[in-house]
């Protein structure tokens, strides 16, 4: 049995007076791909906002690699190797591609400029957003920022990546694009938390579940069997 | 390469004027604008580079005047420890304020900027080594050779002053450090995912700018021979030290340099023939100005300009 | 230092009534910063714009407070008018936009200050009003008529805005475009003329806060650089979004300017705004009621 590298233990999340995540439980394995789905306000990106730092959680600890990581800030935990993507695509429009992805080079891997670049030109090159490589972010394509959401991402070299709806709003051809560069992420050893609207995509892609419904895991367990589930049709279709 | 070259011409002229028989207003006037190079240039490491402005410059100017006062009435210090000290003194405030708010959003920053403003000058005023509301009087030290005037030897050392803010300024721009600020500026919350540590990287340009700023105040004055709290600590000083990287351009070294040559100029010249308030509107009307119209400043419209002249 | 309780009883009643002025001049603050998120630095600035243009109206035979309602409809569209000139400009482009929308409103705030100054000179002005330069006698406490008037105003104020915010079908609407945009929109209302409606509310407000100031005491142009300290203070400290909390925050911030006043004498007054309002930011940045 293989030790898990990311463990949730009983996470809580207020806001106010609203409770958005309610003593979740989960245990991610190395190399895993998982998904997570509920409907909107169900308390998925919070979730990811907790794992990555961006939010402090309240209840519970997380832990990763075995190592307690609540109290860290975020770039510490994105030193210790878990990145992220934005739902709403947040690029440093001021930069361009390439020196978007300078950035966590230079801060997660600590290259040098040289280094760092050819490490970025590569991983363009690897999901095909290289000719966009010296245009300026804020001119990109809805696609191209998913993508450099996603090259960011590759960019910090992590060992779980969280990916927070990078096919939102894209077309048939895109969203395989896209579900092609995580696959190969994957393969190359990346555990990846997928969390996503598109089920088709989450079908596909995901070894393992989760449904989150108002801030507590409804649901648990294969894609097939998650989507006979009447609870989870019932959180998506219902009230 | 060409930089220090350039760095080291100009220190030459300032050196070769002040020891020449040029015209006494030119470095009476020179010097105030000088000031300005420092306190735009030391405002956009912060403002321009990372994003956080800052209102309150006169506070940390303000408090570089005041330490320099107190070194010079009870040690007798040379000018060389005042600036020292007033470049430590800024950046302790300039860490005190950061580490209360720079974990805030930006506006708090900017009035808990305005907050020391007042404080400072309310601390002086009640505080009578300092002369308290009615300021002091100082008796300047005499001058060294070869400089015919304590103002002209002020005017180089500001000239270095300037040269040593911008040098700074510029090796943080070029280097990752100016990199990491800049996804601060654009989106903090995807730099800190992206491995940066965003809170000590904003403390650190407070630091440094809050330093600069000090030094800058520190030999005002001996420059006037003269101290009081609300001309120290007015806000006025905080518009012009926004103001000038803002019509400069804040996003490269050059540009406060740009500002503050420029609004300090057009500021003397306003001063002198019409009034000190229609100083102060003219600097707000061009701020306004640029920030609608030209938000990249002077640098920004001169990229535009050469981009197009060279299709 | 003698310590009386008289004095510090004394001390604490003027505090409350300037508590609650306090409170009414930066209620136009609690909505346009707290509610709409707009830098509004120049807030200030033009409640003393609006001090000078009730002591014009009031110049004129009105009475002061009757002078600053008058205005108010004014104020309301000049609100409207720099809200619509900062949304297009600033807030609709991103990022950048929250140096450069700060930069503006500084600007404006510059602005309207030697605009002040040029237009009525530097020295202070008052106005006159039977109910100004008389006190209220009760026992051996004197309450001066003019802040019992201005603690009227505030709380009049201060209770209709609220009421308006939790109440109305505007006002409450008022209140979610902070907080839930998109459900706004899907409610078919559109945010940016709720935005501008708030703003031009907050602004309107302001005109009758400057009656208020100028009614308390005299006012020159570079007043507005003192009330950034207090209004902004109240709205911190009282947490952005919270009417109520604004009227206690007033009355925190009165209560201790008072008693400074009493202690420390009037040259340590000014930074008791500045002061309270490091220590909330260092302690308690969501302040007292927070969202």
């Amino acid at each position: 049995m293989v030790a898990p590298l990311l463990q949730v233990k009983a996470v809580s999340k207020q806001f106010g007076g609203f409770t958005a995540l309610s003593s979740v439980s989960l245990d991610i394995a190395p190399g895993e791909r998982f998904g997570l789905i509920g409907p909107n306000g169900s308390g998925k990106t919070t979730l990811i906002n907790c794992i990555s730092g961006s939010l402090r959680n309240e209840g519970g600890q997380i832990l990763f690699e075995g190592k307690e990581i609540s109290r860290l800030p975020a770039y510490r935990r994105t030193r210790l190797g878990i990145a992220r993507s934005f739902q709403i695509p947040r690029p440093f429009p001021s930069m361009t591609v390439l020196e978007n992805l300078l950035v966590p080079s230079a801060y997660v891997i600590h290259l040098r400029e040289a280094e760092g670049e050819a490490m970025a030109l590569e991983i363009l090159r690897s999901i095909r957003l290289v000719d966009k490589a010296h245009v300026l972010a804020n001119q990109l394509s809805q696609v191209e920022l998913r993508k450099l959401e996603l090259a960011r991402a590759m960019a910090a070299k992590p060992r779980l990546l969280i990916s927070d709806e990078a096919m939102a709003g894209l077309a048939g051809a895109e969203v395989d694009e896209v579900l092609d560069i995580l696959f190969k992420l994957n393969e190359s050893g990346i555990t990846i938390i997928m969390i996503e609207h598109i089920m088709q995509a989450v079908m596909r892609f995901s070894q393992r579940v989760v449904c989150l419904d108002a801030g507590r895991i409804i649901c648990e367990g294969t894609p097939q069997a998650i989507v006979g589930n009447p609870d989870v049709q019932k959180a998506y279709l219902g009230a | 390469m060409s930089y220090w070259i350039s760095v080291g011409a100009i220190l030459a002229a300032a050196f070769l004027a002040a020891i020449s028989g040029i015209n006494e207003y030119v470095f009476y006037a020179g010097y105030i604008v000088l000031t300005f190079v420092v306190l735009s240039t030391a405002w956009n490491i912060l403002g321009g580079y990372a994003g956080y402005v800052n209102f309150g410059t006169g506070a940390f100017f303000g408090l570089g005047s005041y330490s320099a006062v107190v070194l010079f009435q009870a040690l007798g210090a040379p000018l060389l420890v005042q600036i020292i000290a007033g470049a430590a003194i800024g950046a302790a405030l300039g860490f005190g304020v950061g580490i209360m708010t720079l974990r805030l959003r930006g506006i708090f920053f900017a009035i808990a900027t305005v907050a020391l403003l007042f404080i400072m000058e309310t601390l002086m005023v009640n505080w009578r080594y300092v002369g308290g509301a009615t300021g002091l009087q100082l008796l300047r030290p005499e001058v060294m050779a070869p400089f015919g005037s304590y103002t002209r030897m002020l005017f180089v050392v500001m000239a270095l002053l300037a040269v040593i803010a911008v040098s700074v300024a510029r090796y943080i721009q070029v280097g990752w450090i100016g990199r990491g600020l800049r996804a601060i500026r654009d989106s903090e919350e995807a730099a800190e995912c992206s491995g940066v540590p965003t809170l000590r990287l904003k403390l650190f340009a407070c630091v440094v700018s809050g330093a600069l700023m000090g030094a800058a105040g520190a030999p005002m004055p001996m420059y006037l021979s003269f101290i009081e709290p609300a001309s120290s600590f007015s806000l006025n000083w905080g518009v012009s030290a926004l103001a000038m990287p803002m019509i400069g351009g804040t996003g490269h070294w050059i540009g406060p340099v740009i500002g503050a040559l420029l609004l300090g100029s057009i500021q003397q010249i306003v001063t002198v023939t019409i009034s000190n308030e229609i100083n102060v509107l003219v600097v707000g009307v061009l701020l306004v100005l640029f920030v609608v119209l030209a938000p990249d400043g002077v640098v920004g419209l001169f990229r535009k300009w050469s981009r197009r002249s060279s299709r | 230092m003698i310590f009386s309780f008289d004095l510090l009883f004394e001390a604490v009643l003027f505090g409350v009534l300037l508590g609650c002025f306090y409170a009414a001049v930066s209620i136009g603050l609690s909505v346009s910063f707290g509610l709409l998120d707009v830098p509004h630095v120049a807030h200030p600035a033009l409640m003393i714009f609006g001090s000078y243009c009730t002591w014009m109206v009031a110049s004129w035979g009105l009475d002061p407070i009757l002078a600053g309602i008058v205005l108010m409809p004014a104020f309301f569209l000049l609100g409207v008018v720099i809200y619509r000139f900062y949304y297009e400009t600033f807030e609709r482009r991103g990022s950048e936009a929250g140096v450069r929308g700060l930069a503006f409103f500084f600007g404006l705030a510059f602005i309207i200050e030697v605009g002040l100054i040029l237009g009525f000179g530097v020295d202070q002005r008052t106005v006159q009003a039977p109910y100004i330069g008389s006190s209220w006698a009760i026992g051996e406490y004197r309450i001066p008529y003019r802040m019992l008037v201005a603690f009227g105003v505030a709380l009049v104020l201060t209770a209709t805005l609220t009421v308006y915010l939790s109440k109305t079908f505007t006002g409450r609407a008022i209140k979610a475009v902070a907080q839930d945009e998109p459900a706004l929109r899907l409610m078919g209302a559109n945010p940016v003329r709720i935005k501008q409606w708030a703003f031009g509310i907050a602004t309107g407000v302001s005109a009758l806060a400057g009656a208020m100031v100028i009614i308390v005491g005299p006012v020159e142009p570079a007043m507005d650089r003192l009330y950034i300290g207090r209004t902004f203070c109240v709205v911190v400290l009282a947490g952005l979004g919270s009417m109520t909390g604004t009227l206690a925050a007033g009355l925190i911030l009165g209560i201790s300017e008072s008693i400074v006043l009493m202690m420390l004498g009037a040259s340590w007054a000014p930074a008791v705004a500045f002061g309270l309002l490091l220590i909330v930011l260092g302690i308690r940045p969501q302040g007292l009621f927070g969202r």
